[in-house]
């Protein structure tokens, strides 16, 4: 039974961070938690999150990068990328979506996931040309489809970045599956891991892009059943 | 040979660098804090490797110490203005693009013409190291670059860097921290306590079973969490190391990487991912604040099934 208390730090991680705890205190009373009943001492349970934590600083290396890209924010990268969205003006809302669909994949693979989001590139850009996008092609919108159109947006925004950004070796998520897996025992290297970020990255383009154009094509043929 | 102690010591740099551009900061008024945090950072980089573990692990404390009593603020360096930024786009056009371009290219041209040439034998690079230290380089020549064309002001990539990190704020160690996490809890033994619960609940070497197990466990926990990153090493712990990997024999590198993916497909679906989910319905002044969630659940099912298809398929019939 004594043996099922190791499982205590699960509960308190679940626990803590559904309750909204600053999750980084949540992380360590887990550990020490979690190694107290593990038959550590308290030296010995500081001593294995300090070891941990020291042979995992690989993980934090990724922020060199920032430097770079904060100095090209400084010369207008993010309206730069607000230019390449806004030049396939003139498309339908399917197409226009798609493609920032894969923009936004594309873009996070190499490494710059910030030129797209929610409050640089959805609120101002991609949402309001979604919307007149659709207007162009299905006329007035009734009010729940307009929402539809925009939440559609930030949607688009978000599965491009969760399922684009892996294929960059150098980003957190893959760094700490490597770590979780070096310190069990198992050594990968990054790239042995975001290749496999390659597979679901593909089926999402299509799972979504295909999910827009029937949006798209729904609108259209709905539009006549709507009052004038 | 080039390890990644040299790695450490060039990030340990810029966060001392910035620790000290955050002392300075009048603006902040908890640069004390930003300052404090920083530094303790910088200090594991430069000097963890011959410090005492004890002396890491208070290193640590001290660490999540300041970040949970709040002690970090948000600077406000001085940049470009939003009109420059206009002209300055305009101006250089989609160039603009190809110095972040030099870090990815560096890192992979570079791993492969590593491993496929001669170069290997030199052993210039810790093994396995490689593509996260030709990062590191790729980090600098993209600098270097970006200054001789850009000719910004010296400390201007210091300060630009300060801006992004201080926006991230803790949660830039948080990554770091759940892999300590997972760390203990192999220690621990958790894994076996698991492996020996989850043997009997999942009928013996059914790995279909064990796949879709996993990857609801990652699905659901990020769900409640609102975070895959502190989902991945529990799951790990739980079913995907002790089940899938050592009883099954699949591939662990697929069975992380889309056990990961599994976890996306759960951050689409909870209004506790309130940064991707809940904060762009209320900037597009949605009635529904789950409206974008709402779009997100038709991509996310179908999805997590491919997944559950490319472990089964990958992890093991391709591999065994």
């Amino acid at each position: 039974m004594t043996d099922y208390l190791v499982l205590a730090g699960i509960l308190i991680v679940v626990v803590g961070f559904a309750l909204r705890f600053n999750p980084l205190l949540v992380v360590v009373v887990a550990a020490i938690v979690t190694g107290l009943f593990g038959g550590l001492d308290f030296v010995a349970v500081i001593e294995a999150l300090g070891k941990a934590f020291n042979d995992n600083r690989y993980i934090s290396v990724t922020w060199i990068i920032l430097p770079v890209i904060g100095l090209l924010e400084r010369y207008g990268l993010q309206h730069r990328a607000r230019a390449v969205i806004e030049s396939v003006r003139g498309a339908t809302m399917g197409k226009l979506l798609v493609i920032y669909l894969l923009f936004r994949q594309v873009t996070a693979a190499i490494g710059m996931k910030d030129v797209g989001g929610h409050p640089q590139a959805v609120r101002p850009l991609v949402a309001p040309m979604a919307e007149a996008a659709a207007e162009k092609s299905h006329g007035d919108l009734p009010e729940d489809e307009r929402e539809k159109v925009k939440a559609m947006s930030a949607a688009t925004d978000n599965v491009g970045l969760f399922f684009g950004e892996d294929i960059f070796f150098a980003i957190a998520s893959i760094l700490l599956i490597q770590g979780v897996f070096e310190s069990a025992g198992y050594p990968l290297t990054p790239l042995q891991l975001s290749v496999w970020a390659i597979p679901t990255a593909i089926c999402a383009f299509f799972i979504h892009g295909s999910r827009i154009l029937a949006f798209d094509r729904r609108l259209g043929l709905e539009k006549r059943r709507w009052p004038r | 040979m080039i390890t990644y102690e040299w790695l450490y010591i060039l990030a340990g740099s810029f966060f001392a660098l910035w620790a000290v551009l955050s002392l300075l900061d009048r603006s902040n008024g908890k640069r004390l804090g930003n300052a404090a945090f920083w530094g303790l950072l910088a200090a594991s980089f430069l000097l963890g490797s011959h410090l005492s573990d004890f002396a890491n692990g208070l290193l640590v404390l001290a660490m999540v110490g300041i970040a949970g009593v709040g002690g970090l603020g948000r600077s406000d360096p001085e940049t470009t203005t939003v009109a420059q930024r206009v002209d300055f786009s305009k101006l250089i056009g989609n160039r603009l693009f190809l110095p972040a371009l030099i870090v990815p290219v560096t890192a992979v041209a570079g791993t492969l013409l590593y491993n496929y040439t001669p170069l290997f034998e030199t052993g210039l690079f810790e093994e396995r190291r490689e593509t996260l230290i030709l990062f590191g380089i790729g980090v600098v020549f993209a600098l270097v670059a970006a200054m001789i064309w850009l000719k910004p002001p010296l400390l201007a990539p210091a300060e630009e860097g300060r801006r992004l990190l201080d926006s991230i704020g803790w949660a830039a160690i948080l990554p770091q921290m759940l892999a300590a996490l997972g760390a203990v809890f192999a220690l621990a033994g958790v894994g076996d306590v698991i492996g020996g619960v989850a043997g009997t609940l999942i009928p013996e070497n059914n790995i279909l079973i064990g796949v879709i197990v996993f990857c609801l466990g990652m699905a659901i926990f990020t769900m409640i969490m609102g975070n895959a990153f502190a989902a991945f090493p529990v799951m790990a712990a739980a079913i995907g190391i002790p089940l899938l990997v050592e009883d099954y024999g699949g591939d662990p590198a697929v069975i992380g990487a889309v056990g990961m993916l599994a976890g996306f497909c759960g951050t689409l679906m909870t209004p506790m991912a309130a940064n991707f989910n809940i904060v762009p319905a209320a900037l597009l002044e949605l009635k529904d604040q789950n409206g974008v969630i709402r779009q997100q659940i038709g991509t996310a099912i179908p999805l997590w099934f491919c997944n559950v298809a490319i472990i089964y398929i990958g992890a093991f019939l391709l591999w065994s």
